[in-house]
Formats: C-alpha cells, structure tokens, sequence
C-alpha cells in the first residue's frame, strides 16, 4: 500500500516538475528601438547590471519543421530571445488549431501553412500583415497575399518520381509526362496518395486540374479514369507509398516503380544514402505542367500592439533572411524563396526544380476542394 | 444454488453488519468526486466547448450545414461500417484470444512472463510501423508470400491483402489480443476449477462443461475485455486509413477528414456526438450486464490453480496456443528488429549507432537516452494518475458498499460507470481541438503544457484500470471482508487483507495498460501542439517523414527500443509487488 502511494505520489511529483511552465516573458518593455538592436544594450533601469531575463517567442509550426541548432541559436543570441517550437501536427491539423485560437493565440508567429491551405487561413483571419523590408528579396510570384499577412519563405514541388535502377533493369524508358502513365506500358507501376487525406495526393491532384483543366474533351477527371483503369495503386499516406509500396523506398518489397513524391526526394536519397552515390538513384518527372508546387508561409498571430510583436517581426524577417534562407534545403528539403540564398552543393547538384508547375489558384483551391476530393474519390476508389 | 445462498447472505450481511469496508470510507465522496471532477474538467469542459462552437459559431444554433448529411446515404453506410468491422473485429479477438487465456490461467510453462510481455509490445506500436511489419512479412514480396510462391510454385503472389478487409481484421486481431488475454486469464486464473470438474465427474463433456459452467462465471472478465476491444475498433483510425486503404471509413475516419480537411466543424461535431451516443448506450447496456453477470465467487489463489501440462494434450493445448502467439503477434515484431539490423553491408547496428549523431546539427535531434526518458516520464505519470483515479472510481463503483452513506448520491454513481467509458469512444480529433478551445486560460491554460499530454493519455489510461479491476472486485465474497470485520479489523485492514491481495494482479492489469497508452500515444495528444520533449513514437514518425535508406533504418532502430522498453516496462510492472501482501 505505501509503495503504491509511494509510486503514484513520485509519479504525480514527476510531471509537477516537468510541468513546471518555462518562465514567462518577464514583459519587459523595450524602448521603440529596433528589433535587430541587442536588447542588452538597452538596459534603461540604472540598477540592472546583469542582462534582462530573455523573453519568449513562441513559434507554432507542423511537425516536418526543421532547423539547424545554431541557426536558432544565432537569433535567441542577437535578439536576447528563447525561440520556444510548438509542433502542432500537419499542417492541417496545424491550422484548424490556430483558427480555433484566434483570439488567444498559442503562438506569436505562424510557420508551415502552404498554398494549398492559405485562402482557408487568410479568410479566417489569423494573421496580422506584416511588410517585411526582406519581401524586396524574394520573387513575385511566390507572394500571393497582397496584403502580407502571410509571407513565402520556401517552395517544393510535388512530383512523380521513378526508381532509375528499375526501369534500367526491365529495358523501359522512365515516364516523362503525366499522359506517359496511362499508357499499356505502364500498367500497375504507379502509387499515388489519398487526395482526401495526403498533402502530396492533394498536391498532385491539383498538378492534374492544373494541367488537364475541368473542361473540354479530356478533363483531370477522364484522366484519372484512365490512370485507375491502368491500375494505380493509392496509399494512404506518403509514408505508406514511399516506404511501402516504392520498390527504391521499400528495398524491393513493394511492386511500384512510379511513386507521387518531391522534386526534392532524390538529393535527399543520396544524402541519407547508406554508401556514398555517384548519381541519385531515383529521380523526378518535372517536364512541363506535371508538377504542383506547394510554397510555405509565415505569418504573425499576434496584433502590432502586443508586447512580444517586435521580437514576431525580428523573427519573420529572420526567416526570409539568407542565413536561415541557407538553412532550409538541407533541413527540409525544400527550396529558400530568397533568391539571394545560395544552395548547397549536393542539392543544387540532384535537385530539379520544373520551370512550369502546373498553376491552380489559391482561392480556388479552398473554395473547390471539398467538390474536387470527392469527384476524385468517386472517380478513383469508389 | 452456492450463488444465491451466498446473495442472500450479503443482502443480511449488509444489514447486519455497518462497518465501512472501504479504504476510502473516510472519503467517501472523494472516492466518487475526484474522478466525476477530473471527467467534468478534462473531459467534458473541452467536449462541450467545441461542440459548442461547432454547432453555433455565431453564439445561435447554426445547422444548415446538416443538409449533407441527411441527404447522402454514405454516412449511414461508414456508420454500419465502422459497427460491423468492430463487431467482427472483436469476435474474433475474442475467440482466438480465449484459449490462449486459459492457458495463462491454468498452465505454468517456461518463458510465460516473456512470452505475454511479447504479446503486450503490438499495442503501442505506432500504425505505420505495424503497416511495416506487415508488409515484410505478408506483402506482395514479403517472406510469407515468397516462400509459398516458392513452396508451390507460383508466378504470383497468393496471398493479396493489401487494402482488404481481411487485413483491418488482422491488424485489429494484433493489436488487440493482448487486452483479452491479460483480463480474462487475470480472472480466470483465481477461479475454482472444481466447479467445472463437478460438472465433468456429472457426466459433462468438456465443451458442455465449459459452455455451462465455466463461461458463465467468466462473463465479468470477458464482457469486460470485450467492451474494450469492441470500443477500440469502433473509433480505429490508423489501422483502417494506413493498412485498409483509402476505400474504407469509419465514423473516426470521417470526423477527422471532415475536421482537418474540410474545416466542416459542425459536420464533424454531429458525427462525434453519434459517436458518443453510441458509445453510451453500449455502456447502458454493458451496465446492466454487468449487475446481472457478477456474482461473488469463492476464488482461489493462482498458486492452487496452476500447474505445468502433464500430459501430451496439455502439452498441445499449452504450445499450440503459444505457438499461434508468436506467429501471430511475435513474427512481426521480429520481421521488423530483423530489417532495423540489415544494412547495405549485410547485419550490422550501423543504424542504431546513427541514432546517436546528429551529423546536420539540426536543433530537432533527440538523443535516443532522452526519447526514452520522455516517453518513460509520460508513462509513469500516466500510471501514476491513472491507477490512482481509477481505484477510487471502483471503490465507488463498488455497489455493494455504504449503501447508507452512498443513498444520497447514488445517482452520480450509477452514472460514473457509462461516462468513465465515454472517453475511449470519443472521437481524438474532437477532444484535442476541445482542449484548444477550452483549456486555454489560467488557471487552466494547459495549451502547451506536456501535463496536458499526461491528462489526456489519462483519460484514456482510465476505463483500461477501471475494467481490469471491476470484475475482481466484484467476484470479492462479501462474506470474506464481513468475517475479517467482525473479528475486529478496521476497515484499512479489511481491505488491505482481502481487497487488495485479491485485486492486486487486476491492478497491475491496468497499470500495464496505462502504460502502454502513453507510449503509444494514445488519444488527443496528436491533435494537440507538444512542446520540445520528443517521445519515441514522434522520433519515429520524424524519421519516417523523409526519404532515404538511412532514415528509415533508423526510424525501424527506433521501433526496436520501443519494443525493447515496454517489454521491460511490462515485465517490471508484472513483478511489481506491494510490501507483504501475499499473492493470491
């Protein structure tokens, strides 16, 4: 019996001081200064001598967020900060849960919300627009709010990719188009995802409308059909396509040589190669019209009159800045929108970025979706 | 005619006898409050703060988004689905997992702890690692396929279970056996096999006996077991969208897609609260099952139970069943801890040694030593809170206590059996966007704060310790605690003389169960925003979010120390004993 409440009362101790909440920013006000100033220069109280506490900012993210540790580190340094990540799920997930706290935001700043998801977040109104002076560096086309509530930091593309040593093996030419798959040829090589609960199987769905249209003789829609009619397999997840069914992925226990993915898979592959590669072993379809591209955003949840908004803006403008700008590729895989960053060797070596993704506006995308995915739905799996 | 003398004699006991049995008996209503309060908070609170902004954003009812629902006939159609594929699901858990219960009950074998540990590992194991599992080894190319194909000749593989309902049968069936065997063999193995062998020395066959007599007195435990594994499979979500395929839906799935997707609450939230309702009248009835399925027994100690199998059949019976548990349950396991050692240059622990690098300096590196602290602080905690929680919410349960004290609130007792289920019948998505919505101003601003993450694995934690413990409880003969009563032992004393010892194998039942709750990552926690504390699932899920051989080497080295430590855990929680109360 003692033991038992011995147990429970070490148990309950434990999470009483894990729990412990991190200090909470200490609220010191700083004079109109700018952001980029060490606060620790700042100290308006005579009697401080040692630096004031750092403050807290608070970034909410989905859970495919990374970043090198001193990269994080150089920012809580300059602007004498302790960067708190909150992973909050997909990026789904992510949003549905910041709508849900608007008005008591979890989180100062916003990271991860892509085009497929903006005109949902913009028209709920959880960001503040914010003009950052670093926007001059980043291309037009990548800044689809005019208004600057949310501002692109990095783009990838959703593709298909193809396991090279296959086709090498069976003699086949890889496919080059998005029409190659519904040839005789390439009857049951191709794993997609769930449109309804896949981000990539969205994107490239998306990719088809893009690129077939929804109307004339041979709609996204005619296309499927006869991609389903060539037996393509649809997984769940990207996880489950990629590990499963991807014969490269799957180390030969799946069946698909054709898997929906990113432009970016085949650097990655020979970055988390076991043995050093010459060349990637798999590589991407980026020809014309065939890809989707998915750009992400960061955008600020609190208002201009909150105590932590000059550290929110330090911290956006941080992320369209080169050094964190460098620091994407290799981290997620994806490509900086600063067109000042330089790209590191192996992924600009491995990497192809398509010249003409497939364009499917973003408003259109929040207002079409629920019709498309179940046209989709019905058209291939019912 | 035992049973009814018995009854009536605690209908007299009852009256007769006015002591206060219960260890709590100087907190009653606390035994009853706490866990009704920790359900009003954490539960209910958030449950109704997001179907209230569900159903009426704008502050009046808005239901205009209900149309669809009425309208199509596919929601009826994943309601019977997701009905059907639980009741399947868990007949045949049932089934296949009985045997093997009476052998745990009854038989003492070499490896027995290791062996059920073993078969506890595939309830935390995260869907996409199972999905793994499975496809290495019932693939297309997965061993089990090659080696008929070889065996007979095949160009094509026979067995084809991707994407089928044979597989979300499976999957459950893995996941879920564990729960049936720990429960019923807990029970069984404290049951009197003289009554069966009296039935057999009367002229029964085995099966007649066994129909008539021992079931009967085993309903408690595999009602209980059942519940559980029918409510599991009623809201599965992973194992029907990862193994099942895009073609199927239950009612978890749907809620989910039409939350995350569509951002369609008020959809979601009418399909939740069905859910619940469900859930609720399967309790209702569950309830009353219980009153009429519960009797006290005269139980008798494991130890005079058990023996090893003497003779060839037993010896069968005790190793076909063993044999079927690792095929079933283990040989995934291994297929998995094989392929986290077979690298490019043949078996090595190059992936397990990668572990311990982070070569890109990136600042989302867990060292594998803190993935585990992680998960093992969860856990405990969540054991901790749960197994506290949930013995005073059986020791309030317990009907046949302070009947007088009790009168007044009675009602609230009635009710706390069916709502302390409810969580486990709640949608995840439902309750994690509850918890934003409602939990997000001191002194409750539990938003960020991995408490929430202890509390909600809790919620989940609970029915498990409550169900494991209520049908020993139950089967206590009255008799037992008024004889210790009335030769002078305080009422702390009873319980710790009779209660307890009696109770105590069903309480590390839950215990276990708690455990694996939260190393699984169970419930809401997924839908919630986690602070930087890393557990082991969410370390896989970050290797398994990227391509490349190397990643998903050491996503599956990963899954191996999972497994590794809840055997560990399990095995602990199994030799754990409570100073010198005797085993029974």
């Amino acid at each position: 019996m003692r033991r038992i409440v011995v147990f429970t009362l070490t148990g309950m101790l434990m999470v009483l001081t894990a729990c412990c909440p991190p200090t909470p920013g200490t609220g010191l006000s700083e004079p109109t200064t700018s952001a980029t100033e060490a606060p620790s220069t700042s100290t308006e109280t005579p009697e401080a001598i040692t630096p004031p506490e750092p403050r807290t900012l608070r970034v909410m993210t989905h859970d495919s967020f990374a970043v090198s540790e001193e990269v994080i580190a150089a920012f809580e340094e300059q602007h004498n900060a302790r960067v708190e990540i909150l992973e909050s799920g997909d990026v789904g997930v992510m949003l549905s849960q910041a709508i849900l706290s608007a008005d008591n935001p979890q989180a100062d700043v916003l990271y991860g919300i892509d085009n497929t998801f903006l005109s949902r977040a913009l028209d709920a109104g959880i960001f503040q627009p914010y003009d950052s002076p670093l926007l001059d560096e980043i291309p037009d086309h990548l800044e689809l709010d005019p208004q600057h509530r949310a501002l692109p930091v990095d783009y990838g593309d959703v593709c298909l990719n193809y396991d090279k040593g296959w086709f090498a093996e069976q003699g086949l030419a890889p496919p080059a188009s998005l029409e190659d798959l519904t040839e005789p040829e390439y009857r049951g090589l191709t794993v997609a995802e769930d449109a309804a609960s896949s981000s990539p199987g969205l994107a490239f769905m998306l990719a088809t409308i893009g690129h077939f249209g929804e109307e004339g003789d041979y709609t996204w829609l005619d296309y499927w059909a006869d991609l389903r009619a060539n037996d393509v397999l649809v997984a769940s997840d990207w996880e489950n396509a990629y590990w499963g069914s991807f014969t490269y992925g799957s180390g030969g226990e799946g069946d698909r040589p054709i898997v929906v993915s990113y432009a970016s898979s085949p650097p990655v592959e020979v970055l988390f190669a076991e043995e050093p590669f010459e060349e990637a072993p798999t590589a991407a379809v980026v020809s014309d019209g065939s890809c989707f591209r998915q750009i992400e955003f960061v955008g600020i949840l609190i208002p201009e009159d909150a105590e932590n908004r000059d550290l929110a803006e330090a911290w956006v403008d941080f992320m369209l800045g080169t050094t964190f700008q460098e620091d994407i590729p290799l981290n997620m895989f994806v490509f900086p929108a600063n067109e000042n960053a330089v790209l590191p060797e192996a992924f600009g070596k491995f990497a192809a970025i398509p010249e003409h993704p497939a364009e499917v506006d973003y408003a259109a995308i929040e207002a079409n979706r629920e019709a498309w995915v179940e046209a989709w739905t019905e058209t291939v799996l019912r | 005619m035992t049973e009814q003398r018995s009854r009536g004699a605690e209908e007299q006991g009852s009256r007769l006898f006015t002591t206060r049995h219960s260890p709590f008996a100087f907190l009653p209503l606390a035994s009853c409050l706490l866990p009704l309060a920790f359900l009003l908070l954490f539960y209910f609170y958030p449950l109704a703060s997001i179907l209230g902004l569900s159903f009426a954003p704008e502050g009046h009812l808005d239901l205009s988004a209900l149309e669809k629902l009425v309208q199509t006939r596919y929601y009826l159609r994943t309601l019977w689905f997701t009905i059907w594929q639980a009741t399947v699901s868990t007949l045949l858990t049932v089934g296949l997992a009985l045997p093997g219960a009476y052998v745990f009950a009854r038989y003492e074998f070499p490896g027995k702890s290791l062996v059920q540990a073993l078969t506890t590992v595939p309830f935390v194991l995260p869907t996409i690692v199972v999905a793994v599992a499975f496809s290495a080894l019932l693939g297309p190319r997965g061993l089990i396929n090659q080696a008929l194909m070889g065996f007979l000749g095949l160009a094509h593989p026979p067995l084809e279970l991707q994407h089928t309902l044979a597989i979300i049968l499976l999957a459950h069936v893995f996941y879920n056996y564990t729960l049936v065997v720990r429960i019923v063999s807990t029970y069984w193995a404290n049951l009197n096999p003289r009554l069966a062998e009296a039935a057999r020395m009367l002229g029964a066959g085995r099966w007649r006996a066994f129909r008539e007599v021992t079931l009967p007195l085993l309903l408690p435990a595999v009602g209980a077991a059942a519940l559980l594994v029918f409510i599991f499979c009623f809201t599965s979500f992973g194992v029907i969208l990862v193994l099942g395929g895009p073609r199927f839906a239950t009612l978890e799935v749907e809620i989910y897609r039409q939350t995350i997707n569509y951002f369609n609450l008020p959809l979601a939230a009418t399909l939740s609260v069905f859910q619940i309702l469900f859930t609720f009248a399967l309790m209702i009835g569950y309830t009353r099952l219980q009153a009429r399925t519960a009797l006290p027994l005269e139980l008798r100690s494991r130890r005079a139970t058990q023996r090893r199998p003497r003779n060839w059949r037993e010896r069968l019976l005790v190793w076909g069943n063993v044999g079927l548990m690792l095929a079933l349950l283990v040989m995934p396991l291994a297929a998995l801890v094989a392929r986290s050692f077979s690298t490019a240059k043949g078996v090595s622990l190059d992936f397990y040694a990668q572990l311990f690098y982070n070569p890109r300096g990136s600042a989302f590196y867990v060292p594998p030593g803190q993935a585990v602290l992680n998960s093992l602080g969860f856990a405990l905690a969540t054991v901790g809170f749960s197994v506290a929680l949930g013995l005073m919410a059986v020791a309030a349960l317990d009907q046949r206590k302070e009947i007088r004290f009790f009168g007044k609130i009675r009602f609230l007792r009635r009710l706390l059996d069916p709502i302390l289920m409810l969580p486990l019948g709640t949608s995840a998505v439902t309750l994690g966007l509850g918890y934003i919505v409602a939990l997000d101003e001191p002194p409750l601003d539990l938003r960020a704060s991995p408490l929430l993450v202890v509390l909600a694995h809790t919620l989940v934690a609970l029915p498990f310790v409550v169900r494991s413990v209520m049908p020993a409880l139950r089967a206590i003969d009255p008799r037992l605690r008024e004889a210790a009563a009335s030769l002078g032992a305080p009422p702390w004393r009873v319980w710790r003389e009779i209660d307890l010892p009696i109770v105590a194998r069903a309480v590390l039942v839950g215990a276990v169960f708690a455990f694996t709750i939260s190393m699984g990552e169970f419930g809401a926690t997924s839908l919630i925003a986690r602070p930087e504390r890393p557990t082991l699932p969410i370390a896989i899920y970050r290797f398994l979010g990227r391509p490349g051989a190397t990643n998903y080497g050491q996503a599956l080295a990963m899954a191996a120390l999972l497994m590794a430590v809840c055997t560990v855990g399990f095995l602990a929680i199994e030799r754990f004993r409570v100073g010198e109360v005797g085993e029974f």
